[in-house]
């Protein structure tokens, strides 16, 4: 058995959210760079310099990219070989939250669905775990925005509907969500399993790297059908119109039941943050 | 592209006329906060006939609830929220003299139709330029709802705070428009 410190994995969660407020990946980085060679739209070449620069900022200025710092999501993939020592994962990674979202002056975005009263901390985390073999734990950060996860829909299709009206469901989702989920965005596409595993497997989708190809090469295909449609819908840069309504697509599949064929879109804005701690 | 407007607050009908959709419109002076608590809040005084928390007559509303302000800055973050939350309290506040709207996302036709009959226009930042924007804004101050935190409604002294107009007081859109334009298929 390995053991790992509560306390250092609360730093390092810690860590992870202050430098995902504030550093954007490289892979959208590079994403919002090719966009702007590909992009007709005049206007549109300026809204992706401003998000080039917005990044360069927040980077050097040490501000948030988005004043949305997000609810705190994390993929946690708990080795069977691993004890925590001083205390629970989850009040690890909730501390971790609490502290990182209080010292690194982040906004606390959580609250109670009716009464919105503010929490005041941005916990509770939502945490999905996974049991995996091995002493190793990897968590996985995400900062979501409120603004692409309302955009967000899950629906049950009928099997003979199949791989034409998955795509229609996800161009749609698109279309209809036009310039509020903050495009250009990142689309994670779940498909199969339950209703909440399909929207699981879309949310986990959007940890892939912008412009890293699926591995099935079928759905490798359908990610690039997918694409060409969305951009083809001229929502462009803050939807004003342009070519690059989204950086990619990226989709996640698993077996259904024999009556389903479950479907969930997750958008992701344009600042797509994520950070992964390997312990 | 469109012309490049300096406008500054308090707003009359006549200074919005020459605004046309795709304008770039750098705006100055003051300018107040308010997301959907606030707007939820305001519509309650306004309906207990109540004074609001200020003079909202020419004003420009600015949705965002922007990141905490790190020492020695004025605020954190601070760019747009999703503005169709606001559609349902919109035109209310537009009856009692609300000149302008900064957000980002479509507006709802009662929202537009509303813009025309009381004279507002909605102008567009940037989502997801919160650090860029913040560079725009000089301070903030809370002025109202203290308890809702990021949500309280802020008076902010901007200096070009950079914005194109969507809706003009004839009803256009220009992300309608603009999206017309390179739709394929």
């Amino acid at each position: 058995m390995r053991s790992i410190p509560f306390t250092t994995i609360k730093e390092k969660i810690k860590e992870a959210c202050i430098e995902a407020n504030h550093v954007l990946g490289e892979d959208v980085l590079e994403g919002l760079r090719r966009a702007k060679e590909e992009e007709d739209s005049p206007l549109g070449r300026e809204i992706l310099d401003q998000l080039i620069e917005n990044a360069r900022i927040a980077r050097e200025e040490r501000i948030p990219l988005c004043q949305d710092t997000g609810l705190a999501v994390f993929f946690v993939e708990l080795g069977d070989q691993v004890t925590i020592e001083g205390g629970l994962l989850p009040e690890a990674i909730n501390e971790g939250v609490r502290e990182g979202y209080r010292d690194g002056f982040l906004r606390k975005s959580a609250c109670h669905p009716f009464s919105r009263k503010n929490t005041g901390d941005n916990t509770p985390a939502i945490i999905h775990y996974q049991l995996v073999p091995g002493e190793q734990l990897k968590i996985t950060f995400c900062a979501k925005g409120g603004g692409s996860e309302n955009m967000s829909r899950a629906t049950m299709l009928r099997p003979a509907d199949g791989i034409e009206g998955v795509e229609n469901f996800v161009v749609n989702r698109v279309w209809e969500s036009q310039a509020n989920p903050c495009p250009p965005v990142v689309v994670g596409v779940g498909i199969g399993g339950t209703i909440e595993r399909a929207t699981f497997l879309a949310k986990k989708s959007l940890l892939t790297p912008i412009g890293q190809e699926n591995p099935d090469p079928e759905l490798a295909k359908i990610e690039k059908r997918l694409l060409k449609k969305i951009n083809d819908l001229g929502i462009g840069p803050a939807g004003l119109g342009g070519r690059t309504t989204a950086l990619d697509v990226h989709i996640m599949m698993e077996p259904c039941h024999i009556a389903s064929l479950p479907v969930a879109v997750n958008l992701n804005c344009h600042s797509s943050r994520h950070r992964e701690i390997i312990f | 592209m469109g012309k490049t407007v300096n406008i500054k607050p308090p707003l009359k009908r006549e200074d919005l006329e020459p605004l046309e959709i795709g304008d770039k419109v750098l705006i100055s002076g003051e300018i107040y906060t308010a997301r959907d608590t606030a707007h939820k809040r305001l519509i309650e005084l306004l309906d207990k006939k109540e004074v609001l928390p200020f003079d909202i007559s020419g004003q420009i509303i600015y949705y965002v609830g922007p990141t905490p302000a790190p020492p020695g800055r004025p605020i954190g973050a601070a760019g747009p929220t999703t503005s169709y939350r606001m559609d349902t309290y919109a035109p209310r506040l537009m009856e009692v003299g609300l000149k302008g709207m900064i957000g980002k996302g479509p507006r709802s036709p009662e929202v537009i139709e509303a813009m025309k009959k009381w004279g507002c226009v909605y102008f567009g930042a940037t989502g997801g330029a919160g650090a860029l924007l913040s560079q725009a804004i000089k301070s903030a101050e809370i002025v109202a709802f203290e308890d809702l935190g990021p949500e309280a409604i802020r008076r902010l002294k901007v200096e070009n705070f950079p914005t194109i107009l969507i809706n003009d007081l004839r009803g256009n859109d220009l992300y309608q428009e603009g999206v017309k334009k390179y739709r394929r298929g």
